[in-house]
């Protein structure tokens, strides 16, 4: 079986050995002058997962990581340099050439002041794939559709006629939800969707998009930095740490009993509010520039279980079992059993 | 005597269309050593509280009543020349975008010894080695080579440890940090707190830690005021206002707050949304939100009342009040 693999029957979106590069090079004169070569920098390094209908699967990880190059692959905003992204059975190209394909995607995203054209009424904004795809014609089937979408997610149908500045981040990132679920979608893509928010609004956006997932079968990838948020939102999760998913399994076996080290010392760094009054001692290091990463595991030099295999060879998946479903693990000192769990 | 008294702040914007007050009569005290932990949502008022202290209100915002005294004496109605030596050197300032806050022009090291120099006699070379001790002290690796980089070469976690150190490098008594890992990840978070928590201990400095982040408060606060629409709505030791709360807005807070423990089904959500400044509603700014609101909740304003180990502005706990039962149970 493939690395990294995992077997789900008839998932909503499958990703199998997908990277991406971006080319970061300085323009091509002044390459020449100083001689210099090709600058790549692999956001996104040959990683595998699978999305079962239904469910909600989160890819969390520090700031260049990755995570958001990922939510745009899986959209089909950027094309993976290797590797194939399978929607509904399809590749996702393929399947984003096709209308009737492609309004099932959909994507919340992080900033609910820069995702709204300001010069547009909140009607006409929720209304613009309805007309996109033709889904309704009449004048008056489209207005009752947007007047039940506003009314689904929380505001009032009369909130239609305003603009986007009347309203505030948390009602903003309402109407960025009603716009996403007006293509009657069955996958929606939420790159940060709350990381705005203050956490009373945060907690009424979880809220609803737990309930919508549950009323109208919505599959997430729900991309977040908040561990907090993500334990509350998935069913499956990824820990991805320089471009690879270094954890991949059941939320509840990786919050419970993480085993990559990277994990460990996510799960430990966070301030909780069971921590008053309690001390810890922080793990050092930052995460390595993404251009140049370190060789062999890229968490090796900070990791407190390194040796010289894991500066040299790359960590394939350790399939692992925990009492929730089995967990892939990309760690020597997991596969080797050294790492004391 | 505390070493620092906020009485009865007021802060006020006149606008073109009327006068809005955005912090109402807020009062608090930290002591000597003490962390206080002050936290809110966007627009409640907090990172105002600190830049009235330190005397860096934007403009035309004003200190419009209160009073603010450091060791007794005031320091809200000085002058812009009578408080320059009193900010850094008695009041040091931490905020949240170390890239904005470190000039990039000049080199880390000149930015400190400038800052000393600028309040503490000392000649060029004592500054400088000191300078290189404050760097080693906030974990910056070589600090002896690395004195003259400028801050384009340094990490942000390491940006915020540079910062950490030019406000503390003059020895101030008092430091106000408004969001200081805000920026930053999580892992590197753990470290600048830390890193705070031990040197403020190290110095006896005392800290006003302004954050959303409750988890960041529960770490590192002694005690902590929860501020709202412009107010005070709690204020206590940290860990009753964290497992207790008494205001019904830190209760709802707390509980919207995913947890890392355990996964619930729903989150406690406090429906609707904190008021603008231009419609603050009579009464108790909470109360169109408030699952407990009742009768006088609409008409008078409540006062920071005790209730349990902390004060909660809130008229479930006045004792003369004709209140619903449920007020004996909560407190």
């Amino acid at each position: 079986m493939r690395d990294g693999a995992e077997d789900f029957a008839a998932p909503m979106l499958e990703a199998i050995g997908v990277s991406r590069s971006f080319d970061v090079s300085k323009p091509w004169l002044q390459r020449t002058l100083t001689r210099e070569g090709r600058l790549l920098l692999r956001a996104v390094d040959d990683i595998s997962f699978v999305i079962p209908r239904g469910t909600t699967l989160s890819l969390v990880g520090e700031s260049g990581c990755g995570k958001s190059t990922v939510a745009r692959m899986a959209v089909g905003l950027y094309a993976p340099s290797e590797g194939q992204i399978i929607f509904e059975g399809q590749p996702l190209s393929a399947a984003r050439a096709q209308p009737a394909m492609r309004r099932r995607m959909n994507m919340i995203f992080q900033d609910p002041y820069a995702s709204l054209n300001p010069h547009w009424r909140v009607r006409d904004i929720v209304a613009e794939p309805i007309r996109a795809f033709g889904l309704l014609s009449s004048y008056a089937d489209i207005a009752g559709r947007v007047a039940a979408l506003l009314t689904q997610v929380g505001l009032a149908p009369a909130d239609g006629e305003k603009f986007p500045h009347e309203f505030s981040g948390g009602q903003r990132q309402r109407i960025s939800i009603a716009r996403a679920l007006s293509s009657e979608p069955e996958f929606l893509v939420c790159d940060e969707p709350t990381s705005a928010l203050d956490v009373s609004v945060q907690a009424q956006i979880l809220n609803l998009m737990r309930d919508l997932q549950v009323r109208l079968g919505l599959t997430y990838l729900f991309i977040s930095h908040n561990l907090a948020v993500v334990r509350h939102m998935s069913d499956r999760l990824g820990v991805m740490y320089l471009g690879r998913i270094v954890e991949l399994g059941p939320g509840e076996a990786v919050f419970r009993t993480p085993r990559h080290p990277y994990t460990r010392l996510l799960l430990e760094a966070i301030p909780d509010l069971d921590m008053v009054g309690k001390s810890r001692t922080p793990v050092g290091g930052e995460v390595p520039s993404p251009i140049d990463p370190p060789p062999g595991c890229t968490f090796h030099p900070r990791c407190p279980l390194a040796n010289a295999r894991c500066r040299v060879e790359k960590p394939a998946h350790t399939r692992v079992a925990a009492a929730q479903g089995e967990v892939l693990v990309a760690c020597h000192a997991v596969e080797e059993g050294r790492d004391g769990a | 005597m505390a070493l620092l008294e906020v009485d009865h702040l007021t802060v006020e914007f006149p606008t073109r269309r009327g006068v809005l007050r955005a912090l109402d009569e807020v009062s608090f005290d930290i002591e000597v050593g003490e962390v206080l932990g002050v936290v809110g949502e966007s627009g409640a008022g907090k990172s105002l509280t600190g830049a009235a202290i330190i005397g860096l209100l934007e403009p035309p915002g004003r200190i419009a009543g209160g009073q603010v005294r450091l060791d007794g004496m005031r320091i809200d109605n000085l002058s812009r020349e009578r408080m320059r030596p009193i900010r850094g050197r008695q009041i040091g300032a931490i905020f949240q975008d170390p890239l904005t806050t470190l000039n990039p022009l000049y080199a880390v090291g000149h930015q400190l010894v400038e800052t000393m120099q600028a309040h503490l006699k000392l000649s060029d070379r004592d500054a400088r080695e000191r300078a290189i001790r404050w760097l080693e002290e906030v974990g910056i690796p070589a600090a002896r080579q690395r004195i003259d980089a400028y801050p384009h070469e340094f990490s942000g976690g390491m940006r915020q440890r540079v910062v950490i150190a030019l406000a503390l490098c003059a020895e101030p008594r008092l430091v106000i940090a408004d969001e200081p890992t805000t920026a930053l990840d999580v892992s590197i978070q753990a470290q600048i707190i830390t890193l705070l928590k031990r040197l403020t201990k190290d110095h006896g400095t005392s800290v006003m830690l302004v954050t959303h982040d409750m988890g960041v408060i529960a770490e590192t606060a002694d005690r902590v005021a929860v501020m709202y629409a412009g107010r005070i709505c709690e204020i206590g030791p940290v860990r009753a206002v964290v497992k207790q709360p008494a205001h019904p807005y830190t209760e709802g807070l707390m509980g919207s707050i995913p947890s890392l423990e355990q996964r619930v089904e729903r989150l406690r959500q406090i429906d609707g949304a904190m008021p603008r400044l231009n419609a603050i509603p009579l009464g108790c700014a909470f109360n169109p939100r408030c699952p407990k609101v009742f009768q006088r909740c609409h008409a008078e304003r409540p006062e920071l009342l005790a209730a349990g180990d902390t004060s909660a502005a809130c008229w479930l706990y006045d004792v003369r009040s004709d209140t619903p039962a449920v007020a004996a149970t909560d407190a």
